[in-house]
Formats: structure tokens, sequence, C-alpha cells
């Protein structure tokens, strides 16, 4: 019997963007069991949001993670605006899910970019980012900035999308497409992705639901499941169905992102043509009193906020489970067997995002 | 109270936890609240779309058992819940001992009511 040893594997790797550590027990060149730590980046956001008017929450939650701010941000609005009976325009639900389709699109390109940088292939990588840039520049433009875009508020949205600014992200889009369409000749086929990603860090369908998958790593073992087909903000009245994979691996893993985002491109198609005129937000007045668990589904998957309200302007909690968080577990059986060699290309496919698990 | 919830007894824990498992519900995640005196903890299930929320209150200091031999997921929520609000869990098959996500340095428990966060004396 080989002799076991541990390795820690950060919190500092060139292919974490954030900090987390996984105690590898190793027998020779094989993993057999991953231990976690975290807590390098815990800011008690949490604790925060308890001191802040529900209004400031806003821009409390939309710093729990800059990828999917304003899916952050969405969550917890449609949370109070449910415990407040506020029906929000719709033309701001058709702008939360073009909002949000980018908030997608962007992340997924970011990631697929890391990813071609942990196999070692930079150009492909550059190209990512380079296409990435695209849509950076819809944000700024529609927004007044690149990340944290903040543009949701209680009761709809702050901003309006015009019609010139509409014709750019249309065109725009049409460049994405077309780009896409060339790395993903390279993602799907070939050689070196395939030799790197196909059969590495396989997770089965019944372990993915036994261990609380979400998202993309859930949807990559064959569950059919994306909360935006419960049809919250806008997407009830759009045609799109879950993209699911089978095998499990990281080679699907990354299809199910690269499929995305040709999804969030159509999406953003049919909500523009869907576009009603009309008010983008309604009066608020008063402060939520009650309990909710509400959900959507970020670019890494279901994210829940609990919030409990008493009437006053501050929440007496708000608790906020994040995918990254929910797809840990499914980490940590998924590196068992893998040779050293692999464990970046594994932690890097369930797409961590470490100040979203930490909060 | 939320949608969807049901109350149960400290005891039925795991007996309510296994039946949902059976059924071929999901753990999301469990939430706690700080009441003063106890805590609440509530507990969040999905299937096919649906959540299902599993409620009851301890007193602090109670001794709760953990669900991670049901659901190897919960041990990751439970250890965050162990570090933030000092709730022990008997049973947990993986223990980080109050520091997954702080350090000693924090002190215990940031997250309960009565944590009030001082500034350090100048030198």
């Amino acid at each position: 019997m080989a002799k076991k040893t541990i390795l820690p594997f950060g919190p500092q790797h060139p292919v974490l963007p954030e900090p987390i550590q996984l105690q590898l027990v190793m027998e020779d060149e094989i993993v057999v069991e991953a231990i976690p730590a975290i807590g390098y980046v815990h800011r008690g956001l949490e604790k925060l949001t308890e001191t802040k008017a529900i209004a400031e929450n806003i821009f409390v939650v939309e710093r729990i993670c800059g990828i999917c701010s304003f899916m952050h941000a969405l969550c917890y609005c449609q949370g109070i605006e449910s415990l407040m009976n506020i029906t929000v325009p719709d033309r701001s639900r058709f702008l939360r899910v073009i909002w949000g389709e980018l908030h997608r699109l962007h992340s997924h390109h970011l990631w697929l970019g890391l990813l071609a940088d942990a196999f070692g292939f930079e150009s492909l990588f550059m190209q990512c980012w380079r296409n990435r840039e695209m849509v950076m520049d819809i944000m700024e433009m529609t927004a007044g900035s690149r990340v944290i875009i903040s543009t949701n508020a209680l009761g709809g949205v702050r901003r309006d999308i015009d019609s010139d600014q509409q014709k750019f992200i249309l065109n725009s889009l049409n460049k994405l497409q077309e780009e896409l369409d060339n790395i993903k000749r390279v993602f799907s086929d070939d050689y070196t992705v395939n030799k790197r990603l196909v059969d590495v860090a396989v997770i089965s369908k019944e372990d993915a639901h036994e261990l609380g998958a979400v998202g993309p790593v859930m949807r990559a073992s064959g569950l059919s499941f994306d909360y935006r087909t419960t049809g919250y903000a806008a997407y009830n009245e759009l045609d799109f169905e879950p993209i699911v994979e089978q095998s499990g691996d990281c080679y699907a893993r990354m299809m199910v992102r690269l499929r995305e985002c040709y999804q969030s491109i159509d999406i953003i198609r049919q909500a523009f043509a869907k576009l009603p005129e009309g008010p983008i937000a309604s009066p608020v007045k008063g402060f939520p009193s009650g309990e909710i668990a509400t959900r959507v589904e970020q670019p890494r998957g279901e994210v829940l906020y609990y919030i409990k309200a008493n009437g006053t302007n501050h929440l007496d909690r708000l608790r906020v489970r994040t995918p990254t968080f929910a797809n840990i577990p499914a980490l940590l059986k998924m590196v068992k067997g893998l040779t050293l060699a692999d464990i970046p290309i594994a932690i890097l496919s369930i797409d961590p995002c470490i100040s979203c698990t930490e909060r | 109270m939320l949608d969807n919830e049901k109350i149960i007894e400290l005891q039925d824990l795991k007996k309510e936890t296994l039946l949902l498992k059976n059924q071929g519900y999901r753990y999301i995640t469990m939430s706690c609240v700080d009441l003063g005196d106890s805590f609440d903890l509530i507990y969040h299930f999905d299937k096919a779309y649906e959540i299902y929320n599993m409620r009851f209150s301890v007193a602090k200091g109670t001794i709760v058992p953990s669900l991670s031999d049901v659901y190897f997921c919960a041990m990751l929520t439970e250890n965050e819940l162990k570090d933030l609000f000092g709730l022990e869990f008997s049973g947990l098959v993986l223990d980080c001992g109050g520091n997954l996500l702080i350090t000693d340095e924090v002190g215990a428990a940031p997250m309960t009511k009565q944590y009030v966060v001082k500034a350090k004396e100048s030198e």
C-alpha cells in the first residue's frame, strides 16, 4: 500500500483566480481524498445587511460577487417585492432578463478563457476574453459601468435601454455569435482540449443530485434543472429549454456553458423582440414584513435568498446560499481518483467563485 | 412562516430528512435566525422546482444532530453555522473545528445578535 501524503493545493495557485485550498490526500500521484479550506475572503456581508437600510442592501448584495452582481440584486429585489406585493412593470421584467443574460454571457466567456488558460492554450484564452469585451462594452453603454452595473431597484430597474442602444446590442451580439462559432470549433473538436477534458472528473447523475450540485455542474451530469424555466422576471414569455449534457465530465461542463452562450444570445434577441413600452419601475412605499425564500438561476447555478423582514427599514436576517457553495461537495467527490495534473482543471470546471461562497 | 413549510421537533429531524431523501428531494441549504435565547433553524429542500422547508427552534447551547450522514453536502452548511452562530452539531462527518470561514481571532459566533464589532485599541 502506497504511503499517504497530504498536499496543500492553493490558496494561491496560477489556475485559481480566487483563494481556496484543497488539502489533497495523495497515494503516489492519485488523489484519494480532498478536504476544503476556505475563509480567505469572508467579509461578513450577511451581517452587514442587518445594519443597512433595505434599499441600501441592493448595493451590498451586488458586492457579494462582481461576476453575477446583477443576479444577486435581482434575487434580493424579487424577494422584497414579493413580500411587499409589488408588481413590477412589464418593461422592467424584460430589461432584467436582458441584463441577466448579458451577465451570463460575460461570466461564461470569462470562465471559458480561464479554462483555456488552465490547459495552456493561451491564444484561445485571449480570444475568449477579447469576445467578452463586446459584452462589457454593452454593459458600460447601458449602465455606465462594466461589472457592477447596479441597474436593479426595488420595484423595477433604474435605467432604460433606448432603440439606438438596442441596435448596437443586437449588432454586437451578431458579431459575438460569429466569434463563438470560431471558438466553439476549437473547444469541441481540438485534440489537446479533448485529451484534457474528456472523462476527467466525472460526476454521475445520482451523485450530482445527492451532493446538491447546481447549475452547469448539475446539468452536465444529465439533470435537467434550470430555475429560469419557472418563469421569474419575463422568462415565462420566452422560449428556451435547459441545456443538458450527459457525460458528467469536464468536457460536458464546458459544453453546457458554451451552448448556454448561444442560448443567452437567443434569449436577449427574443426579449428585445417582445420588449413592451411603458414605465420601468413601480413606486415603492413602506417596508416589508414576513419571510420568503426566493431563487434565481445565476451563471454558476441556483442561488437562494432567505429574507426575514420585520416591517421596519432593517432586515432581521438575510441568508444567501450561492451556487459555488453548493458545488463544493460535488468537487470533493469528483477529484477522487484523479492524478495531480488534472486537479486544476477539475477545480476550474465547477467555475468556482470564492467571493460568492464566503460572502 | 414560509410557503410550503413544516414545523417539526428536534428529535424528528433525522426521520423527516430521511423521508424527504427517499422521496427524491435535493438538499439546498439551511438558514439560521438568532431569536435571542434561541435559534430558528430552517432546512430548505427542492423537488421539481418546488421548495420545501422544515423548521424548528432550539435553545442556545443545544446540540443539533448533523444531517451530513444523510446528505453529505449538509456538512458545509453545518460547519458554516458552527463558525458564524456557534451552533454545535453531533455526528458531523467533516468537522472544521469552527475554522471553515473564520479564524480564532474573530471571536465566537459573529453572526449572533449580541456580537458587536469593536475597533482594535491603538498601540
